[in-house]
């Protein structure tokens, strides 16, 4: 059985290898983004064999599909030329074989240091906090209470690409793949119902079990990629939505700004959830952050700003 | 087990740099960045097994990590594709 077991672990280790250097080096970029992409999906697997589910769900819906999504748009509008490395002259072999060893070198040393590293470890310290978090799972836990702090920032963070992705100029219009493909938009529409119910199952299960605001946030995204692609969501160019959109956008941020001032106000500490309340506070916030992390990598993907 | 991960996360971070210096190409560089930044990811999260249990914390650092990822690969993008949209304009 552990032969089995350690046999996967080799082809799943050699796979990724692979499948990265042909996303590094392959000589035609369409082929390297694709790549990419399966990278990324066997990426999930090996989340799955690390323990991390949390992780492997986002790896599935971000890494392999948005941020696929994203590179094969760019793909269709950057010119075709320009992949080429350029020969090296024979002055500078000697300068790149250096280059090359110190690579190398550095690798080595990162798998020495990576192997020597104490793990401490905070699981015990993370265990005996658990039941004042008001969750049951300790990645949402983590997340949304103990260090809401980096979770908020993070939001900002994304929050803060769109303005920078939407101040370069107006939305580019999408080569309408709903002609060329006429079967897109019914899949869509058939699939729709699927990307609401995931993500729903997705947020409430994330109080007790591998879930919640990053993965449900990731797939209905993934969804909403989808649905820009079809041509399915006119609204979100129409002048008189904007408003309306860009609350949308916010409302994670707003709703989690919201709380943690609540919690300055109510025990004194900004970011506190009394412990009698955090559950359903968690849940609210959850919500808004998935929707937001939705609608923010659907506005990614319009790489522009819509109503202009 | 997890130690053949550790190996696979510093073989992944040397050729990613390796690829992020050889080419001129945008798009491969962003390519190059996202293989980096999933080797560092790998590297957390090898390193959350430890003795006494799967230690959550490093879980939660790269889901906010993979998120705040995708974020930088569409800044980057958008600055690529719509330096070049704009060059294209001005020159027909």
């Amino acid at each position: 059985m552990s032969g089995l077991v350690i046999g996967f672990d080799l082809l799943l280790v050699a796979g990724l290898a692979w499948l990265a250097w042909q996303a590094l080096f392959d000589r035609h970029r369409f082929s390297a983004v694709v790549h990419f992409m399966a990278f990324g999906l066997v990426m999930a697997l090996v989340w799955v064999r690390l323990d991390a589910l949390d992780i492997a769900l986002a790896e599935a819906a971000i890494g392999a599909g948005v941020t696929g999504a994203l590179l094969l748009a760019a793909l269709g509008r950057l010119p075709a030329t320009g992949g080429h490395s350029p020969a090296w002259r024979a002055a500078q072999r000697p300068l790149v074989l250096l280059a090359l060893s110190t690579a190398l070198l550095a690798t080595l040393a990162l798998a020495w240091v990576a192997w020597q590293l104490p793990r401490p470890g905070l699981a015990v310290p993370i265990a005996e906090a658990l039941p004042e978090s008001g969750v049951t799972h300790a990645v949402t836990a983590i997340l949304l209470n103990l260090r809401a702090w980096d979770t908020l920032l993070e939001i900002a963070v994304m929050l803060t690409g769109v303005f920078l992705v939407w101040s370069l100029g107006a939305a580019l219009v999408p080569y309408a793949p709903a002609t060329a493909l006429p079967g897109l938009p019914a899949l869509t529409r058939l699939l729709h119902p699927l990307f609401l119910l995931v993500p729903a199952y997705l947020l409430w299960r994330g109080s007790h079990a591998p879930g919640g605001a990053f993965p449900a946030g990731a797939v209905l995204g993934a969804g909403g990629v989808l649905l820009v692609l079809a041509g399915a969501l006119p609204w979100m160019h129409e002048p008189r939505r904007q408003p309306l959109l860009r609350l949308l956008l916010a409302a994670g941020l707003l709703l989690f700004l919201a709380v943690a001032l609540g919690g300055l106000l109510l025990t004194g500490t900004f970011l506190a959830i009394p412990a009698s309340m955090a559950g359903n506070v968690i849940l609210a916030v959850e919500t808004a952050a998935a929707l937001s992390i939705a609608l923010m990598l659907m506005a990614f993907y319009l790489y522009g700003e819509p109503g202009r | 087990m997890s130690e053949l991960y550790l190996l696979l996360a510093a073989a992944l971070a040397g050729m990613a740099l390796v690829g992020l210096f050889r080419t001129a190409d945008l798009l491969r560089r962003v390519l190059a960045l996202n293989v980096l930044a999933s080797a560092v990811f790998l590297l957390l999260v090898s390193m959350a097994r430890t003795a006494e249990g799967v230690d959550p914390l490093p879980h939660a650092m790269v889901l906010t990590g993979i998120v705040v990822a995708v974020s930088t690969t569409a800044a980057m993008l958008a600055f690529a594709v719509q330096s070049h949209e704009r060059r294209r304009r001005e020159r027909p």
